[in-house]
């Protein structure tokens, strides 16, 4: 995304007109979140084989997690997706304010989320669940091999990773911020501001994934999900 | 494809004047730092060569030092660890930093805008941006030859590479998912720029089917790349925190790894071998000065290669505990990927039939690539076919088959493709009756390495083996003189081309009389914007238009626009 | 001359000729291509040449129908492959009934094979000329590939699940034995000889070896060491499922999910008993015995559970 960095002062030297650039920007941003979704893909597939062949494992693991904080994540970045996109609307009406005061309010959003997320995996430490050697799932003294790892395993690569996008976004929203403030953008041109956009609503798509197939794994049968402890 | 200019009218006018007396993209500046923090396209397309060389030879010299010891039964010249190593990281070398970039990275770079007829590609600073990526990813592999290297297989199936190895592994796979992301970079680069800034005129039928193959490739590395990235990322944490992804002792399935890595990389096969067809594309049109047959077939056989690339890697697997039924399904798919292969080579045959062949270098590959890549394609059928696999599958077989496809394909038509757009890189002219001869040496040279593993794989010989029974001795033996043939040819070449860079003959603009625009309307060696300044490329016919000027004599302007 | 020079190996087992059939069958189909595309190279490029007199060149820009020929004769040939090959590999992945029951185990860098009969042998193995053996097979560590090339056969062992592969010898005489899928260091040198004998010089051969007790009786005294026997007994208030002709058979889930009785469910079952538990039963019940019994230990007992589901008494002698 650097690459837009010499655009926003109008119109690079190997375009031939504005318009050519706008569709150029905006198509190589789906290409790139097309090799997102492939990317985070793999792991959704390792999940789908792990949890059809251990269904009772994973929903004892996803028992421990705190569906009231990923609900609480659910509706915070669900918001910042609405902040992003008056961030948007803002670049389009050429409202600079309008720019900062989206980005920030989507940052901040974003910041909860990740806090929230620092004491879910906090959390998450202080019993013992981070796959590794020191993994205790406490199976009643019995020294028994459960799949529970493999969820941890899974739950913490797809989370930290998606964790990990948010944290890149956040950073070059500061950026952009620093950006708008200098008047970067007009209403004919804000491609960075229109592209960021796109990003943060993927990442907030895969979160959209993430929450049910991480944390509601045994919400739908009922009392079965309590039967290994 | 001849154009018609909006500004200035005088093709011509431009065409005689030597490189020497105007600036070139090469001397628009100078210095170091001119070079590294370039966002031309065809600078980074040379420092994209330069580096590719550079593992080339690595690469290189690990292949010869294989089959040094090879040469006799007894695992007499290495430790059994040695070898291991050597294998792995010939593998990882040539794939990675040689294979993939090879092409795409160098003559796409450096032929997309142009060929399409704009400046530059769409995001020039990603472009270097995938260069850097690739130098790091390169450094660290380095790094690890360096420090002790890597025995796993350049396939780093788990739990052995997870759990079991006690070399750097998660270095190695730390460096295949960096390196990863410049292929990706580069991909999405190309489709934008081939979606987006194409010049008024330049359809998408009217593209020469160079432009076809990469964007068919870029499609691979876009949609493929990612998955191989995640894979090798859980690989390294399966390495470093023993998460049991992989391991079974907790709970995880080691073919899992397998189904991963290969929905890349057998995609990633075609990465290696469909940017080759693209150039003899363009050689065997120009070398017979005909138009292509079929030029819609390839075009589409390109796309769909791609597209069913990615649906048979459980080909790699019949054996592995796969069921016989998934098998099945993966081994008729297989089938089918084989059918564009084919009406490509018919297609090229047809090219030559009532043209006007001559037998300039990069024409000699481009045959000599149909020919390797032929017999390279019908032994993939022998490891499609379920039946068979079961006894070839991971002998010297596989190995004969992949290097025809890999060595005997991709390489020669990257010998070719170099031949070819030479004098339009540098400006100068390679010695030609040197090269043919260097040509024939390679030819000869890769049928005498690789043939005999054929029949070594036949035999029963599994690869990988730092020592194997003496019935198999005089097979290697016949190999291991192959690849010395086959290496001073390729030293040859480097040493001509070394040589012509400052001494060879001043190029023309058009040295093949070949159609398209990077020989009809660029210099040797282009300007820093590929064309003269101010001019609009607008075109107005199709690839390849050998034939229409001499059956029509210009008389029929019956261009679309 | 060719005897000194061989271009395929023995063909020692049923599956041999079958196999070099097809693979002479792709080599008449590659040659003729090769030759095809070869010829036409040369008399394109000679006939055609640049510096012939007159030269110029036609304005061709293709035939639909060529391109459909030359698709649909390789479609034709390719299906002719496929069904042949698949066909082939099928009858190499159905297990024959009435098979000698041998067991594998690979770990870096040795092959354990044991008879039905007990016996164990390290690297090499012994098999009877003309009668169906049937291996099965797991590793303690890596992946290896269990290949005898004189019997065309090969087969993946993966830790953590059994695979299985069988052949019926047509030739006496000593074959390779390698592992084919890379395993380490010593890759290279984890092989041995399978030597094909006589009926009468395999029992012979079995009669001079260690006599071993067979994977069945080994099975069921573990059946009783371990103690699996005070839950797993055909009582009404046994804590665990009874065994008694189980397997092969569906049994449902807890998680409402069914599952065939095989030798990987068993396997599962024993290192990790709450994973997969029959319906009816408590989960988390039955230690693990991972780390207790080892995989040619849990082999035996998977011989001596097949028993049980042929002869019904077994079970009521392993409740009593």
């Amino acid at each position: 995304m650097s690459d837009h960095a010499h655009s926003t002062f109008g119109l690079a030297h190997h375009f031939d007109d504005l318009e050519q650039q706008h569709e150029t920007g905006t198509l190589g941003m789906w290409a790139f979140l097309l090799t997102e979704v492939l990317f985070f893909g793999g792991m959704f597939g390792a999940y789908a084989v792990y949890r059809w062949s251990y269904p009772l494992d994973f929903q004892a693991a996803s028992a421990r997690l705190d569906v009231d904080l990923g609900g609480i994540n659910t509706i915070v970045l669900i918001f910042s997706s609405l902040t992003m996109a008056l961030g948007v609307y803002a670049a389009q009406k050429g409202s600079k304010n309008g720019i900062i005061a989206g980005l920030l309010a989507t940052m901040f959003f974003g910041a909860i989320f990740l806090v929230v997320k620092y004491f879910e995996y906090k959390e998450k430490w202080e019993h013992h669940l981070i796959p590794g050697p020191n993994f205790d799932f406490g199976h009643q003294g019995h020294a028994v091999i459960g799949h529970e790892q493999l969820y941890f395993a899974l739950y913490f690569a797809m989370t930290g990773m998606h964790a990990l996008h948010m944290v890149v976004g956040m950073v070059i929203m500061c950026w952009m911020i620093k950006k708008a403030h200098r008047g970067d953008f007009t209403p004919e041109h804000y491609p960075l501001v229109e592209n960021f956009g796109l990003y943060w609503h993927f990442v907030d798509i895969v979160w959209i994934f993430l929450f049910p197939l991480l944390y509601l794994v045994g919400a739908h049968s009922g009392d079965h999900a309590g039967i290994t402890h | 494809m001849s154009s018609t200019l909006l500004t200035p009218p005088a093709p011509a006018a431009h065409a005689s004047q030597p490189a020497k007396e105007r600036t070139t993209y090469l001397t628009a500046d100078y210095g170091w730092k001119s070079w590294l923090f370039t966002v031309d396209h065809k600078r980074i397309a040379i420092l994209y060569l330069i580096s590719i060389m550079v593992f080339f030879l690595i690469g290189g010299t690990f292949a010869i030092l294989m089959r040094a010891e090879l040469l006799t039964p007894k695992g007499d010249l290495f430790e059994a660890e040695t070898y291991n190593k050597l294998f792995t990281m010939h593998g990882v070398v040539m794939i990675f930093f040689f294979l993939i970039p090879s092409i795409p990275a160098v003559l796409g770079n450096f032929l997309v805008p142009i060929m399409i007829g704009t400046k530059d590609l769409a995001f020039p600073k990603i472009n270097l941006l995938s260069w850097y990526i690739y130098v790091v990813g390169g450094g660290a592999t380095l790094y690890v030859a360096i420090t002790g290297g890597v025995d796993t297989g350049w396939t780093f199936y788990a739990p052995y590479s997870s759990t079991y190895a006690n070399t750097n592994v998660a270095a190695v796979a730390i460096a295949v998912f960096i390196t990863g992301f410049s292929s990706i970079l580069t991909g999405l680069n190309f489709i934008v720029t081939i979606h987006k800034m194409r010049a008024p005129g330049m359809t998408w039928f009217r593209m020469p089917l160079f432009l076809w193959a990469q964007y068919a490739t870029s499609l691979i590395m876009m949609l493929g790349t990612p998955v191989l990235a995640i894979t090798v990322l859980l690989l390294f944490a399966e390495r470093a925190f023993h998460i049991g992804v992989f391991d079974p002792a907790l709970g995880g399935d080691p073919v899992l790894f397998q189904h991963l890595f290969w929905f890349y990389s057998h995609p990633a096969v075609y990465i290696m071998i469909l940017p080759g067809m693209g150039v003899v594309s363009e050689i065997i049109a120009c070398f017979s000065k005909k138009r292509m047959f079929g030029y819609h077939f390839i075009a589409f056989s390109s796309l769909a290669i791609a597209i069913f690339g990615f649906v048979v890697w459980g080909h790699h697997m019949f054996v592995s505990g796969q069921s016989a039924y998934a098998g099945m399904v993966f081994s008729f798919l297989t089938m089918l990927v084989a059918i564009p292969s084919a009406v490509k080579v018919f297609n090229w045959i047809a090219t030559l039939y009532k043209g006007q062949v001559s037998l300039e270098t990069p024409m000699l590959y481009a045959l000599g690539f149909i020919g390797l890549f032929t017999i390279g394609g019908v032994t993939g059928l022998f490891l499609a076919v379920m039946g068979l696999d079961r006894h070839v599958h991971d002998t010297y077989f596989v190995v004969a088959h992949f290097h025809y496809v890999m060595v005997g394909g991709m390489v020669m038509a990257f010998m070719g493709g170099i031949h070819f757009w030479w004098s339009k890189m540098f400006g100068r002219m390679y010695p030609e009756a040197m090269a043919q001869f260097a040509a024939v040496v390679i030819f000869v040279g890769f049928n005498f390495t690789f043939f005999p593993q054929f029949i070594l794989g036949y035999m029963g010989m599994p690869r990988r083996y730092h020592q194997y029974n003496d019935e198999f001795t005089v097979l290697n033996v016949l190999s291991s003189a192959g690849a010395t043939i086959l290496g001073s040819g390729f030293l040859m070449s480097i040493c001509y081309f070394i040589w012509s860079f400052k001494w060879g003959k001043q190029a023309p603009q058009n040295p093949w009389g070949a159609k398209g625009l990077e020989w009809e309307k660029a210099q040797s060696p282009p300007p820093t914007f590929n064309f003269e300044d101010g001019e609009r490329i607008v075109v107005t016919e199709d690839a390849y238009a050998y034939t229409y000027e001499e059956s029509h004599a210009r008389t029929a302007p019956e261009v679309k626009k | 001359m060719w005897k000194d020079f061989p271009l395929y190996p023995e063909q020692a087992s049923t599956i041999a000729q079958p196999v070099d059939l097809l693979y002479f069958f792709l080599i008449a189909v590659s040659a003729f291509f090769a030759l095809l595309i070869s010829v036409l190279i040369v008399v394109f490029a000679s006939k055609y040449r640049k510096d012939r007199p007159n030269a110029s060149s036609a304005h061709i820009e293709g035939s639909t129908m060529l391109e459909v020929i030359w698709t649909v004769i390789p479609l034709g040939l390719t299906m002719i492959m496929f069904v042949w090959g698949t066909w082939l590999f099928f009858q190499q992945a159905h297990m024959p009934a009435d098979a000698l029951e041998f067991t594998v185990t690979g770990k870096q860098w040795m092959w354990k094979a044991q008879h039905p009969t007990g016996q164990r042998e390290i690297n090499d193995l012994h098999v009877p000329i003309g009668k169906a053996c049937r291996m099965t097979m797991t590793s303690e560590d890596v992946i290896h590939s269990y290949y005898i090339p004189a019997f065309r056969t090969k087969q993946d062992v993966v830790p953590g699940r059994y695979s299985q592969l069988w052949f019926e010898a047509t030739k006496l005489g000593t074959f390779d034995i390698y592992c084919a899928e890379y395993c380490g260091t010593e890759h290279s040198k984890m092989g041995g000889k399978v030597t094909v004998m006589t009926q009468t010089d395999y029992e012979q051969w079995l009669s001079g070896g260690v006599a071993n007790e067979t994977p069945v009786q080994a099975g069921e005294r573990l059946f009783t060491a371990l103690r699996c026997i005070t839950c797993h007994n055909a009582t009404s208030t046994a804590r665990g499922p009874s065994l008694s002709g189980q397997f092969g058979k569906e049994v449902k889930l807890l998680s409402g999910a069914t599952v065939t009785i095989d030798a990987d469910y068993v396997r599962e079952s024993i290192l990790n008993p709450a994973a997969k538990t029959v319906e009816g039963f408590q989960a988390g019940l039955m230690p693990t015995y991972q780390g207790q019994v080892k995989e040619e230990d849990i082999l035996s007992l998977i011989a001596y559970l097949k028993t049980f589901g042929a002869t019904a008494p077994a079970a009521g002698s392993a409740a009593k």
